[in-house]
């Protein structure tokens, strides 16, 4: 058995680095600090692809994998049985997150030193993308439920600040605040999921609460709360937490406003990486959701569903490019959870894990790509807004030509990445759940549709650029990476990942369904043939289609309200109707209460003090008065 | 003993006498007359115990003794009480307790 | 000698040269001097006690010493350290050390200033140092007496009136404990001709359950009017809102843990079948505070004040955890008073310091400081994700063990309240966040806030201590726990075994 210590270092660099530039970066010149936080990530990647090999190939038969804890350490001693313990563990989804985290981190770091060039907090910035990579690759690799909880609360503040990394911008707060503060809401789901869990099997460790034949589920199996099951309740509420960080809906509401942070933190943080992490947890816990409890795993697949149809709709009808790209993520992401939720356990039942996984890996490669290319067209042209845009290949080549690799790749056009892993996920709702399946294929569609909308209204549409600037091909800085996530999109497709990853840890063979694969290869190009007739040159059809559509259009372009309701309840209900009550109730009449005792002592003793008045006569006149009282009714009942 | 008058009528004259004094002592608001409402009660006091040792124990002498005791007393009482009396007066140009305020409250 | 009558001799020699002294200057070094011996003392204590019994996770009362002070009532000045008062002493000395540095330019009578302050900590570390129920109960009143002065004389806004509210509803207070210790001493069994002041010897008797009965809530009412219990809290908005920033700290910090220890440490130590009986009733209440203070610090404008109400949530965990009786949330509990006494004490040096450069406490007056004031906005966010309950700061990990613990209980009503009060940490992260938001981040608001300066390297001395103890805490906090723990272990026993 190979020795994974080293591994220990992919976690201790980045924090290394963000505690060394966060206090001392802002010192020294910007590029220093950039430069490290870029080494330092390249680094870490060397490490972990050799970790990755070495997991793969080295120390296990390709194909039959075992769950190896490369090191754990006592972290928190709760009593005898209960500890949360920090570690790393090593099993195929987590040696493939370490594929995905440190490549896609590099590309963001790479091409950031480029696009933050002279913004102002550069250090700062590059201090908080060590603190994510530290974080994302901390959850990925916990050997405990509670670890991944802390890990989770760390990529939320670390994504918190990277949102408002313009913190003087007031829509960077909010949105950063927002984002935050749902995922908090969600984590609190988490929270109280592993609690119950936890209760009943008295072990935070991945290695026993995910293993369904563990001795742990004894006492949990059979228990019942208000009509269900307490594990189903226990997964459930962890599925909120997963729900919260991968932007689900309800819970999908911060990731739009996410991308309030600079580009390359958006291509990141909530296209790639962190927004996973939620699928990512499914899939971890997936051996005890598909043995214990098969309803959550299918109201985590509708989820996943309603969310993927529903971001596409509002997609198609947005202006602001990186807001297409963030409900496009919303909805590949749901896709993802599709996958997770119509897969079972063992051999090619387990096709759906495996897609799901699959997808995840190549949306990362994609998704980034169009993120980086939306920030490349944007440092350009200095806007957010297609409006502003079009004909911009003729000045932005390398951008064009990437840009157009990850939306074929998005859209599932073979032979890039998308094609393989969607076209696995659709297969796997094909076998289980029909519905599921058509809404998918649905969304397929329609994401077809708005990519491209989108591709051809930026690089087509019209003659000129729109904006009053002069667009130009961004610095090598910001195109190699580029670069090398096009050929990354078009070719790891290719990766055989039903020997990799499985839900069982061992390879199953796979068939393709060609009928299956040329319907979605149809309604693909369909969606982009549709887009490439609407928007391939300036006409008033897309307006007209608007105009005919007439509310429905309104209420997709509003993103169904669903903002408007969230600040109702925050706003309207929380802060007006219970915190200043409380605020109010707490001054008037808690502490009125209070205030009214000492008032009360104060107006008492004011009365009484008359008693006290020292007037001589009056003293003896109470006296004497007194004392007769007393001496004729002692004498009245004595004497008689 | 002394014959013809019983002791209840001697009784009535002191406590008519005392009665008398507290009344002075709690209304009058004037020192002079609260010191004489004072010798008033001492008198009805002094009195009692005169007749309660004439009727009762003709064979001893303490109430006597008392009696000369307490007239005692209030002879030092009244030298006393005068002189503060005269005080005040000296400060406040009046000598009616209820208007002697300065230290209250 | 004991070596901890240095924790009360150092101070008052302290005190004694801050007489002498005729300037700032002096005053100032003598007292930072005096406080930092103090703050190696309690180091060294913590590291001694650490390496021989701590990290073993084993019991041991160090130091022990009894003097007979007041032979009538079998009073004795018993001094005498575990684990937790362990603990709490290096928390206080961490925290005077701080509170010395952020009044480092208190012009105002600085050597009354100075000498209440120090005599005020004399007070908390006698309490820490002593078991004997009635030189306990002395220290306390030492530390609450100097409050009134303080917050009087150098306070801000109404303070006459604050420092009377917090005064007296302290003293009333008080007046319960003493009641209640006044009992708990004469239902112990006479031994020798006396009865017994001494906490150790109590905790070996079951006083009578009638006793009991009556004593817990007097005692448990008593110490948590320190530990502003629901609904009696108000004197906290109020009294912070007044203090001078120094004394924010030492109070928030220090001093409502002293209710809270006591709460501990003599009503449920000493009653444990009465808590158990009666744990219902403080539940309830304690789960209130939690979720009714943070849910009144959103509405606040005052900087203070959202502290303040913050500190009514954070301290009710804390007597919540005390509450359901097991060791892994008593742990916690402990815990939550080390972390919160920091990270609140790091909130109000903070603020004082803000207040000192924009000379208002509104938040809605302040806005993009961040961009001015860079180390102070940091280390504001820092407290701020403290106080939220970030991992790698010390308040997770109690709240964590709080959490778990409690709801490691069976029955439905315990683990309700405890989802009750875990929803406080979403209560929480929105009012921080959004006074962070309103105040550090956003455009700046006044074009005079463009001028402030940065913090001075005392400002940075107090703050960067307060700071690495929270993270000495949070990132491996196995070496306190471990020290809790072991000295959790006897108090268990007769907590539960009763």
């Amino acid at each position: 058995m190979a020795n994974f210590s080293y591994t220990i270092y992919i976690l201790l660099v980045p924090l290394l680095i963000f505690a060394i530039v966060g206090i001392w970066g802002g010192k020294w010149k910007p590029i220093i600090s950039g430069l490290i936080g870029t080494f330092g990530i390249a680094f870490i990647l060397v490490l972990s692809y050799y970790a990755a090999y070495q997991y793969f190939f080295v120390v296990n038969h390709v194909g039959h994998y075992k769950q190896i804890v490369a090191m754990n350490f006592l972290w928190l001693p709760f009593n005898k049985i209960l500890n949360v313990h920090m570690g790393i563990l090593l099993d195929p989804i987590s040696a493939m997150m370490l594929i995905v985290v440190p490549t896609i981190s590099l590309m963001s770091h790479w091409y950031s030193l480029g696009y933050m060039k002279g913004e102002r907090g550069f250090a700062r910035y590059y201090a908080f993308l060590s603190l994510f990579t530290f974080s994302m690759l901390g959850l990925v690799l916990s050997t405990d439920i509670l670890q991944m909880f802390i890990f989770y609360e760390l990529v939320g503040v670390s994504s918190y600040l990277l949102i408002g990394f313009y913190y003087q911008r007031p829509s960077a707060v909010a949105a950063a605040k927002k984002a935050f503060i749902v995922t908090r809401f969600a984590d609190f789901g988490f929270l109280v999921g592993i609690l119950v869990l936890v209760y009943y099997t008295h072990s935070f460790d991945f290695m026993q609460i995910t293993d369904p034949h563990s001795p742990v589920f004894r006492t949990i199996l059979g228990k019942a709360f208000l009509g269900y099951s307490v594990l189903a309740w226990a997964l459930s509420l962890i599925f909120v937490g997963a729900a919260g960080k991968s932007a689900m809906f309800p819970f999908h509401i911060w990731l739009p406003d996410a991308m309030e942070g600079p580009t390359p933190v958006s291509a990141l943080i909530h296209a790639a990486t962190m927004v996973v992490a939620g699928v990512f947890t499914v899939a971890r816990i997936f051996p005890i959701y598909v043995h214990y409890t098969p309803n959550v795993l299918l109201m985590i697949g509708y989820v996943g569903g309603f969310t993927s149809l529903f971001a596409a709709l509002i997609a198609m009808t947005q202006f602001d490019i990186k807001r297409v790209l963030a409900y496009s993520t919303l909805s590949q992401i749901g896709y993802m959870m599709v996958g997770l939720g119509v897969s079972r356990y063992g051999g090619e039942e387990g096709l759906g894990y495996t897609a799901a996984m699959f997808h995840l890996f190549t949306h990362a490669m994609f998704k980034a790509l169009l993120f980086l290319g939306a920030g490349s067209i944007i440092h350009a042209v200095h806007s957010n807004f297609m409006q502003k845009m079009g004909a911009l290949r003729k000045y932005m080549p390398i951008t064009h030509i990437t840009f157009l690799v990850a939306a074929l790749a998005i859209s599932g056009i073979p032979p890039f990445a998308g094609f393989f892993s969607k076209d696995k996920i659709l297969e796997a709702a094909f076998m289980h759940n029909r519905l599921l399946f058509w809404v998918e294929y649905i969304t397929a569609g329609l994401t077809a549709f708005y990519i491209f909308r989108l591709y051809f209204k930026v690089f087509w549409w019209t003659d000129e650029p729109q904006c009053d600037c002069k667009p130009h091909e961004s610095p090598s800085t910001m195109t190699i990476p580029l670069i090398i996530l096009a050929i990354l999109s078009s070719t790891v497709g290719f990766i055989p990942f039903n020997k990799f990853v499985t839900p069982d840890l061992k390879a199953f063979p796979v068939e393709t369904d060609w009928g299956l694969v040329s319907a979605s290869v149809a309604i693909g190009l369909l969606g982009l043939g549709f887009a490439w007739f609407l928007y391939r040159k300036e006409n008033d059809l897309p307006d007209k289609i608007v105009n005919a559509l007439g509310k429905l259009y309104q209420w997709t372009y509003d993103k169904f309200y669903i903002d408007e309701i969230y600040l109702f309840i925050t706003k309207k209900i929380l802060f007006n109707l219970v915190a200043r009550p409380i605020a109010w109730f707490d001054r008037h009449i808690v502490d009125g209460f209070m205030v009214g005792v000492a008032i009360v002592t104060g107006k008492t003793a004011e009365k009484i003090k008359g008693f006290q008045s020292g007037h001589l006569q009056q003293y003896a006149f109470v006296f004497i008065a007194s004392v007769l009282i007393i001496a004729l009714t002692v004498l009245y009942f004595i004497g008689a | 003993m002394i014959q013809g008058i019983p002791i209840t009528h001697i009784l009535v004259v002191s406590v008519i006498m005392f009665f008398t004094g507290v009344m002075g002592f709690i209304i009058r608001q004037n020192l002079i007359a609260i010191l004489l409402s004072i010798e008033l009660m001492l008198n009805a006091v002094v009195m009692n115990f005169l007749v309660f040792n004439r009727y009762l124990f003709p064979h001893h002498l303490q109430g006597h003794f008392f009696g000369l005791f307490v007239i005692g007393v209030a002879a030092a009482e009244a030298a006393l009480a005068i002189a503060l009396i005269l005080n005040v007066y000296r400060r406040f140009k009046h000598i009616d307790p209820d208007k002697l305020n300065e230290m209250k409250y | 000698m004991n070596i901890l009558n240095f924790f009360i001799i150092v101070p008052l020699i302290t005190v004694f040269l801050i007489l002498f002294s005729k300037s700032l200057k002096t005053t100032r070094i003598i007292a930072a001097v005096g406080m930092t011996i103090q703050l190696l003392l309690a180091l060294w204590l913590m590291y001694y006690y650490l390496v021989h019994y701590g990290l073993k996770q084993l019991h041991k009362m160090i130091f022990v010493s009894d003097t007979v002070w007041f032979p009538t009532l079998n009073i004795h000045y018993a001094i005498g350290v575990d684990g937790i008062s362990t603990a709490m002493i290096l928390l206080t000395a961490i925290v005077i050390f701080a509170g010395v540095f952020v009044s480092w330019t208190m012009e105002n009578l600085h050597r009354e200033f100075f000498i209440s302050l120090i005599v005020l900590a004399t007070g908390v570390f006698g309490f820490f140092i002593s078991y004997d129920l009635f030189t306990m109960l002395l220290f306390y009143e030492l530390a609450v007496i100097p409050m009134y002065l303080l917050i009087g004389i150098w306070g801000s806004g109404p303070k006459e009136k604050h420092a009377m509210k917090l005064t007296l509803m302290l003293m009333a207070g008080s007046a319960l404990i003493i009641a209640g210790l006044l009992g708990i001493y004469f239902s112990t069994p006479i031994v020798n001709g006396h009865h017994t002041f001494n906490m150790l010897e109590i905790s070996k008797y079951t006083l009578p359950i009638k006793a009991q009965r009556l004593f817990f809530p007097l005692t448990f009412v008593g110490f948590g009017v320190l530990g502003a219990l629901f609904p009696f809290h108000t004197w906290s908005p109020d009294g912070h809102a007044s203090a001078p920033t120094a004394v924010s700290m030492l109070h928030a910090g220090v001093l409502m843990k002293l209710g809270t220890y006591g709460v501990f440490r003599v009503a449920i130590y000493l009653m444990p079948e009465a808590a158990h009986e009666m744990a219902w009733i403080f539940i309830i209440l304690t789960s209130i505070s939690v979720v009714y203070g943070a849910f009144g610090a959103i509405m606040q404008k005052d900087l203070k004040y959202i502290n303040a109400y913050s500190s009514v949530s954070h301290v009710g965990m804390i007597t919540f955890g005390l509450l359901m009786m097991n060791a892994t949330a008593i742990d916690g509990a402990i815990l939550q008073m080390i972390s919160h006494g920091i990270m609140t004490a790091l909130f109000f040096a903070l603020i004082g310091m803000i207040y000192g450069r924009t000379h208002t406490r509104n938040v809605y007056e302040m806005g993009g400081l961040l961009r001015v004031i860079p180390f102070l906005g940091t280390m504001y966010m820092i407290a701020g994700f403290a106080s939220l309950g970030l991992p790698g700061f010390s308040g997770f990990v109690a709240e964590l063990n709080i959490f778990t613990g409690a709801f490691l209980h069976a029955d439905l009503f315990h683990r309700v309240a405890t989802i009750l009060v875990i929803s406080s940490i979403v209560v929480t992260a929105v009012y921080i966040l959004r006074f962070v938001g309103i105040m550090l981040m956003g455009p700046i608001k006044h074009e005079e806030h463009l001028k402030l300066k940065d913090a001075t390297w005392y400002e940075k001395l107090s703050t960067i201590t307060l700071v690495v103890s929270m993270l000495a805490i949070g990132l491996y906090p196995v070496w306190i726990i471990n020290t809790i723990m072991g000295s959790l272990k006897p108090i268990m026993l007769k907590i539960l075994g009763g």
